[in-house]
């Protein structure tokens, strides 16, 4: 049993954990996960460690409630258990010592990079953030950029907040400052986001380091199910990964292989649903 | 009154006792019955009680069967068990699992001659250790404790059997295990329907019992590195029994499609993660309306035997050569054959088809024909030109094989490979490693429960005498 320490709402879906993992906590390194399952009957799922403490042996992520699984999560508060918690899984990211780093988040991806920018910054590098939105509801993290960047720009597609347009949009006015060239990209989101991001700065041959987030199971390269292909080859994505090049990666193949379960995932949540209106009639 | 030689001939070998095939391929519960008290009995009594018995070196682990299969005609069980369970530690785990025809079986006097069928060790094992589970409470005699701590990684049958004898020998045994329940293959891989969890839980759990500790959650290459278990944490030696669970694709088109799964997955979502039971488990699974199996080993079996039972209307096995080749266990076969299993024997697949929606629509296979022997001394399938067809399905599984899995091995640089990666050790299970041994499928490749057991023990001898010799302590029984 795992205990949560510690628990801070974000946005509306979206919330920040911090655990006790003393194990896990003493060998993170940015980039690395854990999976996790919430008691018997749970699923395995993949989480990113925002941060850890190795003195205090505890971790911490980020979630966004998206299904069955992140719902019923998010509902947890500090004092409650989970009953499985492993790790560190997947390679540590690879940091460049390069002297402007960009990272670039969307949605809970923001949660993959804020640890990259702390690394980043701690290894000397300039850290621009750019964390977007289609909305200003949806633009997480914002403030806790701000503490391990030197620049955050937010954006939101309708212009409700900051920067109007895209991630990308944003990037491209980076790409285009010639007074600070930037020698490295960190990108993680959803798969579209990625796939434009990456197409975006393959004509300038700006080294694009993605986050891919395929389904798992078990996290140590024994069922395959994260498989991807990279420059044609297939790579298991939880050993392998989760980051590669972000110019070799084969995205409209992830995309599809993650609607995979989308009926059954539906089905979850309705019977969740279901179970939560029958148990407020109860009351 | 003993039976007479002639007597006990003239008794023939009696039926494992089934579920009718169409009631068991709808759920997963075990297929075999077990013996009862009258035909164990009289199965017993089979046995010749060779002198020079051929069925002892037969078994992996030596178990003495003339005299183990004598308690059971004598009636006396409790003796039977704990004959038994002196040389086997997962009885009713390997009497349910052996590939007995090819072991303790297949040398018994009486497999000889045309019609010869040998005593049933394996269904006689299984019902002693079933008897002594329900009606002993065994209590394994404990060497005095030493403090002296002993890492294990992985908790498959070699890791638990070694934890289980340096737990004798009064050894501080530590069991850590990726996955986030024991049992390794047996857990995640094997089905309820031919190995029940109940009967792994209940091993682990008179482990437990011996004062062994196991801590699930830890990658040993990734939560701790060898090197850190052995400086840092305390554990003066370590057993490596990470098994070989890395899944082998066959680099064909379309094996990234949906619906394709690898063996491992399908079974891992099916029998480690419930999802049979979805939703009443989390976890999903496809299930399919026709189900394409690729192989012919118990993986294959396993596979295609979960898939009817999850409902597909069709499961086809495709294996490339013919029934006789198929390594799986005998009685796997004649299971699936029952339980109305399509076999497509002499053909293999070359790519897998796909729907404008992503999903695999079928299997596009070639037939072959049997040449020369190869290494394997199995006689090769070769592809005939121009045979070439389809079988529609919606979800395939490849279950061709697995390799070593790197992620232990990359992470201990000093611990030396042979070239497939599987990890080199001596006949005693000594890598060249200092105070680190390995055994089971880690090192031996895919092979069988059995004998990563016999590895596990044969370790743990072997890290006792070690162990023992460094801290100056006299050597135990
Ligand atoms: C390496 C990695 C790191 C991740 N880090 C984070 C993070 O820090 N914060 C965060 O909120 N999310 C993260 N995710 C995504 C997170 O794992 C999924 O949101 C979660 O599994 C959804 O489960 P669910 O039951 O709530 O939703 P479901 O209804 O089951 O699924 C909703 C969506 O999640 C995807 N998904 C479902 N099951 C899995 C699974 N077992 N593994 C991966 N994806 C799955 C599906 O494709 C689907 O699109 C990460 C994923 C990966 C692979
Ligand atoms: C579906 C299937 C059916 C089979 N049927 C039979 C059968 O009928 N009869 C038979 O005799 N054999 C059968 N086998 C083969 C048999 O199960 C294996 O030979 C046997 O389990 C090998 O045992 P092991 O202890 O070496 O490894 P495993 O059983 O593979 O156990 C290894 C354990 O180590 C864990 N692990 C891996 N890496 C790490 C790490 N880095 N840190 C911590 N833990 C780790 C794994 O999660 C796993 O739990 C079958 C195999 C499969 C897959
Ligand atoms: S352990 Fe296996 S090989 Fe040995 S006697 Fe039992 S069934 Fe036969
Ligand atoms: S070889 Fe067969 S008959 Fe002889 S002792 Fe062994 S089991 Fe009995
Ligand atoms: S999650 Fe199973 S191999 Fe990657």
């Amino acid at each position: 049993m795992f205990r949560i320490l510690d628990t801070k709402q974000l946005a509306s879906d979206v919330k920040w954990f911090r655990l006790e993992a003393p194990l896990v906590a003493k060998h993170r390194e940015p980039g690395q996960f854990v999976i996790i399952r919430l008691d018997e009957t749970g699923e395995r799922i993949p989480l990113t460690m925002a941060d850890a403490d190795k003195e205090r042996g505890t971790i911490e992520l980020i979630v966004k409630a998206i299904g069955k699984t992140t719902m019923t999560l998010f509902t947890k508060e500090a004092g409650d258990t989970i009953a499985d918690v492993m790790g560190p899984l997947g390679m540590p990211t690879e940091i460049e010592e390069v002297e402007h780093a960009v990272l670039v988040g969307g949605g809970v991806g923001t949660a993959v990079i804020y640890p990259l920018a702390k690394a980043l910054r701690d290894k000397g590098c300039f850290v621009s953030s750019i964390t977007g939105g289609r909305t200003k509801e949806l633009v997480v993290l914002e403030e806790e950029l701000k503490q391990v960047s030197d620049a955050v720009y937010a954006t939101t597609d309708d212009g409700s907040y900051g920067f109007k347009g895209t991630v990308a949009d944003k990037l491209v006015e980076l790409i285009n400052d010639k007074e600070r060239p930037i020698g490295a990209i960190y990108c993680a989101g959803p798969v579209p986001m990625m796939k434009a991001i990456a197409e975006l700065t393959r004509p300038f041959g700006i080294k694009t380091i993605v986050s891919l987030n395929p389904i798992m199971v078990d996290g140590t390269g024994m069922c395959g199910g994260c498989r991807v292909t990279i420059d044609g080859k297939t790579k298991f994505a939880c050993v392998d990964g989760p980051e590669f090049d972000g110019h070799l990666v084969d995205y409209d193949e992830l995309a599809d292989r993650l609607t995979a379960y989308r009926e059954q995932e539906q089905q979850s949540l309705k019977l969740m649903e279901h179970k939560r209106k029958l148990e407020q009639v109860r009351k | 009154m003993a039976l007479t030689p002639k007597e006990r001939m003239a008794i023939p070998r009696q039926q494992m006792p089934e579920r009718e095939p169409e009631e068991r391929n709808q759920d997963f519960k075990e297929v075999n019955l077990g013996f009862d008290e009258s035909i164990a009995k009289l199965e017993a009594d089979r046995c010749l009680q060779c002198k020079n018995s051929k069925c002892v070196p037969g078994c992996p682990v030596g178990i003495d069967i003339p005299a183990f299969l004598e308690r059971i005609s004598a009636g006396d069980l409790k003796g039977a068990a704990e004959i038994l369970l002196d040389a086997n530690a997962l009885p009713g785990i390997t009497g349910r699992v052996c590939p007995q025809e090819e072991q303790c079986e297949k040398v018994c006097i009486r497999a000889k001659g045309k019609n010869g069928e040998p005593v049933a060790v394996g269904h006689l094992e299984r019902y002693v250790a079933d008897w002594a589970r329900e009606n002993l409470d065994i209590k394994t005699l404990l060497a005095d404790p030493t403090g002296i701590k002993i890492a294990i990684v992985g908790s498959g049958p070699a890791g638990l059997t070694c934890a289980g004898e340096l737990a004798k020998k009064g050894h501080d045994a530590t069991i850590f295990e990726a996955l986030h329940k024991p049992g390794g293959v047996l857990t995640y891989g094997i089905p309820e329907f031919r190995l029940p969890n109940k009967i792994i839980e209940s091993e682990v759990d008179r482990l437990r019992e011996m004062g062994v500790k196991i801590i699930c959650n830890v990658v040993i290459g990734r939560t701790f590195t060898i090197d850190e278990l052995l400086d840092e944490e305390g554990f003066q030696a370590v057993f490596v029994a990470n098994g070989a669970g890395l899944p082998i694709f066959m680099n064909i088109p379309g094996e990234n499609l949906k619906g394709v799964y690898s063996a491992n997955e399908y079974l891992t979502r099916s029998n480690l993660m419930g999802a049979y039971e979805f939703p009443k488990m989390d976890t999903p699974i496809i299930k399919g309306k026709h189900v394409v199996v690729i192989g012919g080993g118990n993986v294959a079996m396993d596979s295609v035997r979960t898939a009817k039972r999850l409902g597909a209307e069709e499961a086809t096995l495709v294996y490339r050569r013919s029934r006789k080749e198929m390594p799986a266990r005998d009685e796997e076969i004649h299971h699936a054959e029952e339980e109305g299993i399509i076999f497509k024997l002499l053909c293999n697949p070359i790519r897998y088809l796909g729907a404008e929606d992503g999903w695999v629509k079928g299997v596009e296979c070639i037939q072959m024909e049997l040449g020369e022997p190869d290494d394997s001394g199995r006689r090769r399938p070769i592809p005939i030109e121009g045979s070439e067809f389809i079988i529609d399905c919606d979800v395939a599984i490849p279950a061709i094989g697995t390799r070593a899995n790197p992620l232990l091995s990359q992470a201990t640089p000093d611990l030396k490979l042979n070239r497939w990666g599987y990890i080199e050790a001596d006949e005693n299970g000594m890598t060249s490693k200092e105070g680190v041994w390995a055994g089971g499928d880690i090192i031996r490749g895919a092979a069988t429960v059995i004998l990563a057991m016999g590895d596990g023990k044969q370790s743990a001898a072997e890290i006792d005498k070690w162990v023992r010799e460094k801290a100056g302590l006299q050597p135990v029984g």
